[in-house]
Order: C-alpha cells, then structure tokens, then sequence
C-alpha cells in the first residue's frame, strides 16, 4: 500500500496536530509542504485543487481517499490504526480528551488562524489573538485541572496533547502571557523533548525557513 | 453508569450548538430536563456560578451520568459511546470520517466566526453582522461542496448521522441573520428543507421549546 501523504505547512498548529499524531502512532508519511502564504496561498493553486478542492491544509491522502480537518483525521487514525492508541478506552475520560481538543480547535484556533486575522488587520491582530487565546487557555486550565495526569487525560500521550502543544507555540507567538496557564506549561515541557513533538515541530519541517530552523 | 437517571442539559433555547446536543438526546431517546441559560440578554453564562458548570462559559454543557460535559461533538460522541442505538454515525471509518468532515467545518469553520460572543470585539452592530455574514457564507459553500459527495437523503447517505444534527441549526441562523439565499446551495437546501419535517428537529426547533424555556427563566 502507499505511503500516506500529508499535506502540510510548517507553522500551521492544524497541520502540526496531525504530524504528531502519526508520529505517535509510527505511521510512516511523506510531506509535502503547501505554503499558506506564498503567491496568496499555494492551497488554491490548481495542482493542489486536484488533491483537495476544498483547498485546505492539511489534508491526507491514505488509503486511496482524501480526508480533511486535523481532528476528523486523527479520528479516522484512531479507528484504522488502533496501534498505540491516543483515545483512552473509558467513556469518561474519552470525554475529556474530547472536551479538550474542541475547546482548542473551535473555540480557539479558528479564531487566530491566518485567514481571520488578515480580516481582521494587522493593527488589530494581536490583541484579537490574545484575547481569544486567553480566554480558551483558562478553559482549558479549568478542564486539566481535573483531568491531568502526567497529560492532558491521565498519564498516556492522547488527542488532547496533540491539540495542546501547537496552540501553546501559537500562544507564545502572541506573546500570551502564560503564567496563569501552570498546568498547560508543565505538559507543555513535559512534550517539548518528546521524539514525535520533536520531529513534528514546525522547526524540523522541510519547509520551515532556514533562518527559523535550529 | 447510572444510565437511568434524568440527564440536565444547559442550553439556550436560539443557541446552535445547544440545538445539535438537544436534537441528538432526542433522537436517542434519552430523557432530560433543559434548564435555560441566557446568553444574550442576561450573559448566564458569563456568571460565576455558571463557570462552576462550565469553564468555557459557553452553552451546551449536560450533565449525564454523574459527570458534566461540554462542547457539542464531546458530548453527541459521549452519548454515542455510552447509548450507541440509535446510532448517530456510519458503519465504516470512511463514512465517519466524511461525517466528521462536515461537522468540523461547521462546528470549527463556522459557528465560532459567528458566535454572539463576538459582538463585544466587533465594534459595531455592522461591523459584528458582516464579519460573521462573510465566514458564515465562505463556510457553508464548503459543505456544500462537501455535501454534494457525500450526501444522499441525509447528510451522508441515508441515515440521520451528526453532521445533520450540525447541519440544520448552523443554516436556520444563517437564514435568520443574514436572509441567507439557500438557491446558491442547492444541496444544503434540499437537505435542510427535508430534515426540518423529520420529528429529531420538529421536537427540538427553537420556535417550539421556546415558550417552555423562556417561561423558566421568569
């Protein structure tokens, strides 16, 4: 069978959700690397169209089909590769994982993605950024403190640390002030050297510009 | 588990987010009580004793089980995981993944650029009406393209599934807002105008538990 395809951008946190998640699972991938910003947004080039008209990133190709939005993929990971698993068993704590990966994906994310912030303009961006960020970081500190383990839920690696780790890097590109988070920083650091975060990191990305890369 | 105690869904009776979470206990058949929580004239949910319930300060948040859960796909996904028939989803990974590809688009690609709780970072009532008016329409062009793949007489193929239950609320609002055209989405159309006749949205429809939940705020 192929290898799945992954079609990703170094800096997107979506794209970056899924890096770890196949990463975690050894899931063996090719990149190949879509640049949100150049000429517009290589995502709505033609080439790109005839992988995914829905021109978004990332998007993966496995198992002869197209799947998009980072969540819905890591889903269908979970349901076709149980491997080392990154959904724990119980009901509950599935709920948990869950609660955690939608706070971060609709209630924070799409409110500091690219797109938005560009309509929002640039003088504006970053406290738009930050207040968001904020707001759903002490959700998700309200949630840990429950949850947490060693991890988000308990003390296996899961979605929900898959969700984590992108929106922190984002939240330090704003310059969120993240004392208030501790639970988050601690799980946070406590990933920073893990070998799948590592290499899914937008600096070991094969399109992360030189001049940012390590 | 419990399974047979009442379960209590916090909720605001216009909300979409609470409208999918009620129409899937519906469809499941599982009884509850709906306690109405004011997000747009009093801002409930903005209160500290709402926080006690729900730290994201938002609507829905159901209590089931002995235990609270929030956010809309945590909570269909915990019924599903807990009261699987009927079922809300496909029989294959594909399928599920089709469906989840709709929802995410509303549920993360949507409802959050057109939130209510962004009227307050908005500046103006115009500002606020033509930022979320802009997402909303970029958004649902998505799912109709999404739609026109995946969709036979529901959402994905002929069985209600989540991505209906996402469906409906998040188009009744872009009506109700902006006087969206549905001719423009032909699909999304047909499909919204069929599932507003089945007894999952008729029970559920804001227009018809309306009277019940505002009555319980007096």
């Amino acid at each position: 069978m192929a290898k799945p395809v992954l079609y990703s951008y170094w800096r997107s946190s979506c794209s970056w959700r899924v890096r770890i998640a196949l990463n975690l699972k050894e899931i063996p991938y090719d990149i190949k690397a879509v640049s949100l910003i150049k000429g517009g947004g290589e995502q709505h080039c033609n080439e790109y169209r005839e992988v995914n008209p829905m021109e978004q990133v990332p998007s993966l190709c496995i198992d002869g089909h197209t799947i998009i939005e980072s969540l819905t993929i890591m889903h269908y990971l979970e349901e076709t590769r149980p491997q080392r698993p990154l959904m724990p068993q119980d009901c509950f704590k599935r709920a948990k994982v869950r609660e955690i990966c939608e706070v971060i994906s609709s209630g924070i994310q799409p409110l500091q993605n690219l797109i938005v912030l560009i309509y929002v303009g640039e003088e504006k961006k970053k406290e738009w950024a930050q207040h968001w960020i904020m707001r759903g970081f002490r959700a998700v500190e309200k949630l840990l403190s429950a949850s947490a383990g060693k991890y988000c839920v308990g003390d296996e690696i899961t979605l929900a640390d898959c969700c984590l780790v992108p929106q922190v890097f984002n939240a330090r590109r704003f310059h969120v002030d993240l004392r208030p988070f501790p639970i988050i920083l601690r799980i946070d650091r406590e990933l920073e050297n893990h070998p799948a975060f590592r290499a899914a990191h937008p600096s070991s990305q094969p399109d992360c510009p030189p001049e940012v890369a390590k | 588990m419990g399974l047979g105690n009442r379960a209590t869904l916090y909720a605001f009776w216009l909300s979409s987010c609470s409208w999918r979470v009620r129409a899937g206990l519906q469809f499941k058949g599982i009884p509850f009580d709906e306690e109405n929580v004011d997000i747009v004239r009093e801002k409930r949910h903005l209160t500290e004793q709402f926080r006690t319930i729900n730290p994201a300060q938002k609507v829905p948040a159901l209590v089931i089980d002995g235990t609270t859960i929030i956010e809309s796909m945590a909570i269909l996904q915990y019924l599903e995981d807990t009261r699987p028939e009927p079922t809300l989803m496909p029989n294959t990974p594909l399928l599920r993944a089709r469906m989840r590809e709709i929802c995410e688009t509303i549920v993360s690609g949507i409802q959050p650029l057109q939130n209510v709780g962004l009227r307050s970072r908005l500046g103006s009532k115009e500002q606020f009406q033509s930022f979320t008016k802009y997402w909303t329409e970029r958004g649902l062009q998505t799912v109709e393209d999404q739609l026109k793949s995946t969709s036979g007489h529901y959402c994905v193929g002929d069985q209600i599934t989540m991505a209906d239950l996402c469906l409906v609320p998040q188009v009744y609002n872009a009506i109700n807002r902006f006087n969206l055209d549905l001719k423009q989405h032909p699909t999304i159309h047909k499909l919204f105008e069929n599932l507003l006749k089945e007894d999952i949205f008729l029970k559920t429809h804001p227009e018809n538990i309306k009277h019940r939940m505002i009555k319980n705020v007096e």
